[in-house]
């Protein structure tokens, strides 16, 4: 494969935005929809050169590498740019470009109409772009630079209906919650650069990541910066992959589009920092205390996460959610050292949760609200959505034989066989994220699709997408979404369904060989090992996510047993204002604390202090004249005196001083 | 060469007081001259030969007053091609930004033109006294500008900026007075280690560290240094647009340039034990200025304070000139060097951005605005552009000069860039809160039935000629870090090893 069929991997899309923006938008807007039919085909190329990459990758022992090109050079400062392809890459770049070509398709019947229709589109392209350039940069200083404009283009599309207050408010917070985490990631850029020549003493680039495994694997970098290191770029895969402390914007993010939300929640964004732990995972592997934090991060935020998933309303909510829940369980993966099981969580994540998104879409198309209160019973009307949303869900349980039993399964087995305390600690967490998972997301399938119909957009108006929009979809009208959007969603359900036994399967399936993905999969200088299937954490992790399907039927499929009479009111209070984390942050960190008291400070400081010192050095200046005025009055006798009385100070200084 | 770049300006400033009346021809006039001095200043950046380095483009008359030794010198190396570059540039975008000015036009475009000239003196001058000239020049269109054509409490503004200039050119005086009186020349090129040995501080009449002190008031009071900044938010306030354009674009770098070619290039070894010092009062500019920017309600004043804590980060470059042991790398050096050409691009559009959005709604007081991009599209995407480049955003030149100052700088003061770095998530904080509340959310009621327009074309010019210069250098850095780096490594190498 060559060099330039991977670079236009990114530049497919890069060129479908520059066309939007340059022309489509300008002159053609017109005929918007082109803009739509551009990401299409640059998305559907990238998907294409996608698997090529892949398949070249297969034949290929170790990461492709082409020698990467210089593109600034100051003094010792050089910034290389080039491509890593390895399995990592090749398996991001195929769920990327095929997540982001299903939402594309989707997106052509789902914003059809909307007034911003090219601006979406080229937001859409840029999105992917950077993803796909995040993705297969050599140099950890171009991640950087793709990682900022992952965030800069979920903040243009989050805040895409920007005349909505909330929209525009949710968009500031990703990108500033984010940057929290991205300075974390710069000051480990800083700090390797400072390091530049124990690797230059090498020959080695401080911010190449094949370099970086081999000075970490070689030892070239001591403890103490391995762990600090691997600390700033945690604190950056933290805000992106939306963990606590972190986790704050995803939720508030739901604002942007639907298919923008999918796209965010599966491929783009919050995958990165996964994504980017896995990248650099010799570093992490180098310190013990690194990986813990990793797995106790991610083991806390799954559960945590998942509680607030059982209490929201919001459709798209209680999948958010369900995201933090289960990146918490990639990272948990990571940090107890199960990277293939890891990554094939993400991979199968990627799907199942793009096709929620997009049923939480298609519903809100049909109903013009994503408050589950006002829906129910839309099974009867939205077939295809509702098979695809159960399959979903069924694959977010973990319900064998689904796709995502077989990711979660490999993280539970590899948690609680380690034999350390740690992960046997995080593999409990991850067991009870099961059965929390597993009632949420039939807590919302029942509401949402069970039941009677409760009115819809009508019931209470302006909560949907469209409703807010006035482009006409406010009333409902229960129909099934239009074929552009079930196509892609039906596609998702297959991958939702299939994709975990067809890349991974137990045994020899057709042509794909017995643990395909874990051969394929491994982790930088590592070599595949067979996780034992362990039929007990099967069996128990199914049981689980069987108990918690049942609990969600008796309390809101049956109405056996109705939420009502069992809450604990107020538990269920500080759940649901999201532990007080929001009001915490907003009000008394962001308002209080640094707003009214320390800025405020500084500038009653600047305003009365600072400036106020120099009025009053000019107020000095101005008046200090008078005095000086009246010295000089023109009589021989005063100025005789004057000089008479400074000769005699003269001598008496003089006098004194020797 | 560069007396045309220099003196073009002026030619034009003579020609439209002397014999043009009509407004329409006054306007288009300085356009044309602009541009013909823009065309000058790109002429001057490319033509300089990177591989030969040194000064270039010189126009040296020895004997221009004999008796003290004073010459007519004009010269530029990789630093001052690239100021003159951004001279130009701005000058363009400033005039195309005052179309709207209907009081004395004949006046306003003949005192913005020989702005022009001065800043453009001050960064080709390599003789000391041609210097303090057109550094003082400066001071005479930049005081009437204010004080006529201003807002608000626009004479105190004007005077507040005379006094704290003046104050520091006094100081400036009475340093290159010492330093002609210990070495008798003017030749900054010599003084600086350009050509010659450079300055020799134990030649000095006074203690080395005094006549930097001197010098370096005059220059931290331009760039400006805190506790020395209080007349910016004033000035920049009350200013019309270009003249809020041209100071934050160029003449703030005046002083960033005189820190380099002055303080740094001529002691080094004082600059490199005052590093910390530097180091401190960059942190204070960008923290500092970052948390007040957080309590402006004035779009304008927002921005002057935002300016504050990017030009820390100058401050900040500076003193990585420290170096570690006995090395000093140029990169915190370039970095600073770089962000005073970003911030005058990006900060220029920023202040065109909001004088666009007061045009047409007469106010810049933020809890009155919302919801502008409704109506103002192409207003809207500029204005977000810039913010965002400002901000840092990777793909604008923003970015590029920030990671290189932070990683230059780095390695000498690791805990105090560390806390610069801060800045990077504060300056999103308050650049996406102003964009929330005069851009988004629905318009108000006020606006409704108010003829809100997007920019006419003539408008349009000073908005993408500045954006893509913005997005030119953050894609393409090399652009300018090649010729840049030319200088700065040569400075380095004659003076800090």
């Amino acid at each position: 494969m060559r060099e330039s069929v991977a670079w236009l991997i990114l530049f497919l899309p890069v060129a479908s935005f520059l066309a939007i923006g340059l022309v489509v938008r300008p002159f053609l807007n017109r005929w918007a929809v082109l803009a739509g039919y551009l990401t299409v085909v640059a998305v559907a190329g990238s998907f294409l050169l996608s698997l090529v990459a892949l398949r070249a990758t297969l034949g290929h022992e170790g990461p492709i590498g082409w020698p990467s090109h210089p593109w600034v050079t100051i003094g010792d400062f050089t910034v290389r740019v080039g491509i890593r392809l390895d399995s990592l890459t090749a398996i991001m770049l195929v769920v990327v470009s095929g997540v982001s070509l299903a939402v594309q398709i989707y997106s052509l019947g789902y914003m059809r109409g909307d007034p911003g229709l090219a601006r979406y589109f080229a937001y859409m392209s840029l999105f992917t772009a950077s993803m796909l350039g995040l993705v297969l940069s050599s140099s950890l200083l171009l991640v950087y630079v793709f990682w900022e404009l992952v965030g800069l283009c979920s903040y243009l599309l989050i805040g895409f209906w920007y005349h909505r207050p909330a929209a525009a408010a949710a968009a500031k917070k990703a990108f500033i919650v984010t940057r929290l985490g991205d300075l974390g990631f710069l000051l480990a850029l800083l700090y390797l650069f400072f390091h530049r020549s124990t690797f230059s003493a090498q020959g080695l680039d401080p911010f190449d990541i094949g370099h970086l495994h081999q000075a970490v694997t070689a030892g070239l970098l001591s403890g103490t910066a391995v762990t600090w290191l691997g600390l700033g770029i945690f604190a950056g895969a933290i805000g992106k992959s939306a963990q606590f402390p972190l986790h704050v914007w995803l939720p508030d993010a739901m604002e942007g589009p639907t298919p923008v939300s999918a796209l965010i929640h599966a491929a783009t964004m919050v995958a990165a920092g996964v994504f980017l732990v896995a990248r650099v995972f010799p570093l992490f592997e180098a310190s013990p205390a690194l990986m813990h934090t990793v797995a106790l991060i991610g083991g806390f935020t799954s559960v945590f996460a998942a509680t607030m998933g059982m209490v929201m309303n919001d459709i798209k909510r209680v999948i958010a959610y369900s995201t933090i829940s289960q990146l918490g369980l990639m990272m948990l993966a990571l940090g107890v050292g199960a990277y293939t099981a890891g990554v094939f969580h993400l991979f199968n994540h990627a799907f199942f949760k793009a096709l929620l998104f997009l049923g939480a879409g298609s519903v809100n198309h049909a109903t013009g609200t994503f408050d589950m209160r006002l829906m129910g019973g839309l099974r009867r009307f939205m077939p295809w959505t509702y098979a695809t949303f159960l399959v979903a869900s069924l694959s977010l349980a973990g319900v064998f034989p689904f796709a995502g039993f077989w990711s979660k399964d490999e993280v539970l087995t590899e948690a609680l066989t380690k034999g350390e305390p740690v992960a046997l600690l995080v593999g409990v967490l991850a067991l009870v994220g099961v059965f929390l998972t597993a009632f949420y997301a039939f807590r919302a399938l029942f509401l949402t699709f069970h039941g009677e119909f409760r009115g819809g957009a009508e019931a209470q108006v302006g909560a949907g997408d469209h409703g807010a929009n006035g482009s006409g979809h406010g009333k409902a009208h229960l129909a099934e979404s239009p074929l552009v959007m079930v196509v892609p969603m039906v596609a998702l359900g297959i991958l939702a369904i299939a994709s975990g036994v067809v890349a991974n399967p137990p045994g020899v399936l057709g042509p794909v060989p017995s643990h395909w993905f874990a051969h394929f999969v491994v982790k930088p200088g590592g070599h595949f090992e067979e996780v034992p299937f362990n039929l007990g954490t099967a069996v128990l992790s199914n049981l689980l996510a069987l108990a918690g399907i049942g609990v969600a039927w008796l309390v809101y499929g049956a109405r056996r047993m109705p939420a009502e009479r069992w809450t604990v009111r107020p538990v269920y209070r500080v759940v649901a204002r999201k532990y007080f984390m929001d009001d915490l942050y907003e009000r008394v960190m962001a308002g209080g604390l640094f707003y009214r008291f320390l800025c405020g400070v500084v500038d009653w400081f600047d305003r009365v202090v600072v400036d106020g010192t120099a009025e009053a050095i000019g107020w000095i200046g101005r008046n200090a004249g008078k005095p000086l005025a009246w010295m000089q009055n023109g009589q021989v006798q005063a100025y005789a005196g004057a000089i008479g009385l400074g000769i005699a100070l003269i001598l008496i200084v003089y006098m004194v001083w020797r | 060469m560069l007396t045309a770049t220099v003196f073009l300006p002026l030619a034009g400033a003579l020609v439209i007081a002397l014999f043009l009346s009509r407004p329409k021809a006054i306007r288009w006039f300085a356009a044309g001259v602009a541009i013909v001095d823009f065309i000058l200043s790109i002429v001057v950046f490319a033509g300089y030969e990177r591989q030969a380095g040194g000064l270039q483009w010189v126009e040296r008359v020895t004997g221009w007053v004999p008796s003290l030794k004073v010459e007519y010198f004009l010269g530029v190396d990789g630093l001052s091609a690239t100021l003159v570059l951004l001279t130009g540039m701005l000058g363009l975008a400033a005039v195309f930004s005052s179309w709207s000015i209907q009081e004395r036009v004949k006046e306003y475009f003949a005192w913005l033109l020989v702005l022009q000239t001065a800043v453009m003196g001050v960064f080709t001058a390599l003789d000391f006294v041609l210097f303090f000239l057109f550094w003082e020049l400066e001071l005479v269109p930049m005081y009437f500008l204010i004080a006529i054509w201003g807002t608000g409490r626009k004479e105190y503004s004007a005077i507040k900026f005379l006094v704290f200039t003046i104050t520091g050119s006094a100081f400036m005086l009475v340093a290159l007075l010492v330093v002609f009186f210990s070495t008798g020349t003017f030749n900054m090129a010599d003084l600086a280690g350009l050509t010659g040995q450079g300055l020799d501080a134990s030649q000095l009449l006074l203690p080395a560290r005094l006549v930097w002190a001197f010098f370096f008031i005059a220059f931290a009071v331009k760039l400006p240094l805190w506790p020395l900044h209080t007349w910016l938010p004033d000035a920049h306030t009350d200013a019309p647009t270009a003249v809020s354009v041209m100071l934050a674009g160029v003449l703030l770098k005046m002083g960033g340039y005189g820190l380099i070619r002055i303080n740094a290039s001529m002691f080094p070894q004082v600059t490199q034990d005052a590093s910390l010092l530097l180091a401190v009062l960059g942190i204070v500019n960008i923290l500092y200025g970052a948390m007040v920017v957080f309590r402006q309600q004035d779009m304008k004043r927002l921005i002057a304070y935002s300016s504050i804590s990017h030009m820390g980060l100058v401050a900040l470059g500076l003193s990585s000139l420290r170096g570690v042991g006995e090395q000093v790398s140029p990169v915190g050096l370039t970095g600073a060097a770089l962000q005073m050409f970003t911030h005058g691009t990006i900060t220029g559009l920023l202040f065109v951005m909001v004088g666009l959005v007061y045009e047409r709604t007469h106010t810049r007081y933020i809890p009155d605005l919302g919801g502008l991009a409704s109506k103002m599209p192409f207003i809207a995407t500029v204005f977000v552009a810039g913010a965002l480049a400002s901000l840092g955003l990777p793909s604008t030149s923003g970015f590029v000069a920030e990671l290189t100052t932070l990683i230059g700088t780095f390695p000498v003061w690791g805990v105090l860039t560390a806390l610069g770095a801060i800045g990077i998530v504060l300056t999103a904080g308050y650049l996406l809160w102003l964009l929330q509340r005069s851009l988004f959310g629905p318009l108000p009621e006020r606006w409704h039935h108010h003829p809100l327009t997007d920019a006419t074309a003539v408008e349009k010019v000073a908005p993408a000629l500045l954006t893509v210069a913005i997005f030119a250098v953050g894609l393409f850095p090399a652009v300018l870090t090649d010729t840049l780096r030319v200088g700065v490594e040569a400075i380095v190498q004659a003076r800090f090893t």
